[in-house]
């Protein structure tokens, strides 16, 4: 805008039209936003303000059943007690998930920005992104036939020992989180990549020169600096991996019960959509207040 | 520029008489024949490829499918998407609900000509009808009970799912209202109303050393028993034939002593239904015991509602050695739960998975 008014100003003259049609620079502003705003309106804001209202009912407004307001939804984690279990399955497995992915996802990014250069960086990038081109389902599926006993797993095992018994973990809480570490793996990685590359070598060399060994240059510069890529990427594994429903089902087996599949029950076999709203708005009401607690070691985080 | 001659005014005229008529006689052709979409369960009798042909050569109907992987995900694209199917297949238990919220539209049986040979308990069935008339043709019936490896001891009870002999050997449907069915046959109370559900919860919860895990489709179940993931599961009655036929797994169905968890499913239409009439010429396809016949011993198929598809039926079939006739005489059929019991089985079904997720 203000390019276009220094060029195009001094060859029309002060005094061409141009002056005075020149907008005021907040519709400008309002009219880039405008689509961004508008897209997040109809598709994010106002399906979930329904949720929301939904979860205020007694019972799915279909068909002819009349519409009764009542906070008993509300009330699932009192009247039905064992949900408070699940509910902090659901956090410790979020909490784990979100735990190995950081330290896996770190060491990968260090790895590939100190390590890697040109071309070799491009394609280990690439590697890394791969898995987001399948689609989720096949890689849970493809985790089932190494996990279960008589898998690869075992077969790789029994060729080394072949009286060994079974190490097939599949329909466990590790095979949960062994297959959302491998969805949510990537994020982790690309979020700390990104905030890696852009410290300057200087720093690294200057700390090497004056005797910094390596520890102290991961633990004093790299992790610091880092910090905005690893929380970011940390929000990002944690929050959808506490509402999975796909992953606990199908590695959890009997154990395969957690917020996203009481939620993802009632959406579809009970049909009970207003349980599954309010269910929905608890779980977030939670992971806001664990980040309202944190909020400080965040902003610190994220402005450091 | 082409001339306006009298033979290109011929031309064009003639021309759009061709085009006219051919527009007039659309929505006609379309009315004799036409196309009808089926809501269905994958894989099941109604989208066999060479049924689907036999029939459109028949009658010029094509059928077009789309599925759906939970009875209540049918119930929800029939109140979300009104014109959309022409007919759908559910179950009895399903059935009344649809009725009750005016899903359906009644059935002209005298264009259901193999409706005649139906077992009549089926069509007068409480669940298939409201005031007497009918609002869905009787197609298929079978049961969820139990399968047992072969070569091991045959149950004779559903206590045998709680025996410490099968530790981490079981499976389960992960469907609430038949595990609470089964809880109330294990604690012996009415299978569609039990009086004393803490007394299901806890007979279900005493099984969770058994429980190895939750399957939700036939195809999981064929793959985690063909893995040797357990021994003992509930089933179905089809299911274990298609299983042993198809995919040649050694399972033998059972049926204990308290008797099966029944189910008859039926064809219905939808009341918004864009081609009723093909929808009915389908209908009655799906209990021809033509078509019966080659689905039941191509395929395996559960228990035809028309008795005389059954007959037809060679003496040594899997599927007519599966279903007894005897079975019939314990069997308890699942009818339809008001909404608070239907939350009560799924509450019941949610806390047990959560004991055994513990």
């Amino acid at each position: 805008m203000q390019n276009d008014q220094l060029t195009l100003a001094p060859a029309r003259g002060p005094s061409g039209p141009r002056k005075g049609r020149a907008l005021p620079p907040w519709v400008s502003t309002t009219a880039l936003l405008m689509p961004t705003y508008g897209w997040l309106t109809i598709a994010v804001f106002l399906p979930l303000l329904t949720m929301f209202a939904f979860s205020f009912l007694s019972a799915t407004p279909m068909g002819k059943a009349p519409i009764i307001f009542t906070l008993k939804q509300y009330r699932a984690f009192i009247d039905q007690p064992y949900l408070v279990g699940i509910g902090i399955t659901s956090l410790l497995i979020g909490f784990w998930t979100t735990l190995i992915c950081a330290v896996l996802g770190f060491l990968a990014a260090v790895a590939l920005v100190r390590s890697t250069f040109g071309k070799t960086r491009e394609m280990l990038l690439i590697l890394i992104l791969l898995p987001f081109w399948t689609n989720g389902l096949v890689r849970v599926f493809s985790w089932t036939m190494v996990l279960r006993e008589n898998g690869f797993l075992d077969s790789l095992l029994h060729m080394v020992a072949p009286d060994a018994g079974s190490i097939g973990f599949l329909y466990t809480r590790y095979a949960i989180v062994v297959g959302l570490v491998h969805g949510y793996l990537p994020y982790m990685i690309l979020t700390c990549y990104i905030a890696l590359v852009t410290i300057d070598d200087a720093i690294i060399e200057a700390a090497a020169s004056l005797g910094a060994r390596w520890w102290t240059i991961l633990f004093k510069i790299l992790l610091p600096l880092a910090a905005p890529g690893l929380i970011s990427g940390a929000v990002l594994t944690f929050v959808p991996v506490i509402g999975s429903f796909m992953e606990p089902r199908i590695l959890g087996g009997r154990v395969g019960v957690t917020m996203g599949t009481v939620i993802e029950d009632q959406f579809t076999q009970a049909f009970n959509w207003p349980l599954g709203a309010s269910l929905s708005f608890t779980l977030l009401a939670v992971v806001l207040a664990i980040f309202a607690t944190f909020s400080g070691v965040l902003r610190r985080g994220t402005t450091a | 520029m082409t001339e306006i001659t009298k033979r290109n005014i011929l031309k064009l005229m003639s021309a759009a008489l061709v085009a006219g008529s051919a527009f007039a006689a659309l929505p006609g052709m379309a009315f004799a024949a036409g196309t009808i979409t089926v809501l269905n369960w994958q894989g099941y009798g109604t989208d066999e490829a060479w049924s689907i042909k036999a029939f459109t050569e028949k009658t010029g109907i094509e059928v077009v499918h789309d599925y759906y992987s939970s009875e209540s995900e049918m119930l929800t694209k029939l109140r979300t998407n009104p014109g959309a199917y022409d007919l759908v297949v559910l179950n009895a238990a399903r059935c009344a609900q649809a009725i009750a919220e005016d899903l359906l539209q009644s059935i002209d049986f005298s264009k259901v000509p193999n409706s005649k040979t139906v077992d009549g308990a089926f069509l007068t069935n409480p669940n298939f009808s409201k005031d007497g008339t009918g609002y869905a043709v009787p197609w298929v019936w079978g049961m969820t009970s139990l399968a047992i490896r072969d070569g091991m001891p045959v149950p004779d009870s559903y206590a045998a799912l709680a025996d410490p002999a099968y530790k981490g050997r079981v499976a389960f449907d992960d469907d609430a209202i038949i595990n609470v069915g089964l809880g109330a046959l294990m604690t012996g109370q009415d299978m569609n109303d039990p009086k004393d559900l803490a007394k299901v919860t806890e007979a279900l919860k005493s099984i969770k050393p058994n429980v190895k895990l939750l399957w939700s489709t036939e195809d999981q179940w064929n793959k985690s028993f063909a893995a040797k993931e357990f021994d003992l599961s509930v089933f179905w009655s089809g299911g274990s034939v298609r299983s042993k036929r198809n995919s040649k797994l050694p399972v033998t169905f059972v049926v204990p002593k308290e008797g099966a968890v029944g189910w008859v499913d039926g064809l219905g239409i939808p009341a918004s239904a864009p081609n009723p009439e093909g929808a009915l010429a389908f209908a009655n396809w799906m209990i021809d015991p033509t078509f019966y016949v080659e689905w039941a011993t191509k395929v395996g198929a559960p228990a035809s509602a028309n008795t005389a598809a059954i007959d037809a039926l060679p003496a040594d079939d899997l599927s007519r050695q599966v279903h007894k006739a005897e079975y019939l005489k314990t069997m308890s059929i699942m009818s339809a739960l008001p909404d608070d019991r239907r939350e009560a089985f799924n509450n019941v079904w949610q806390e047990v998975k959560a004991f055994y997720a513990e």
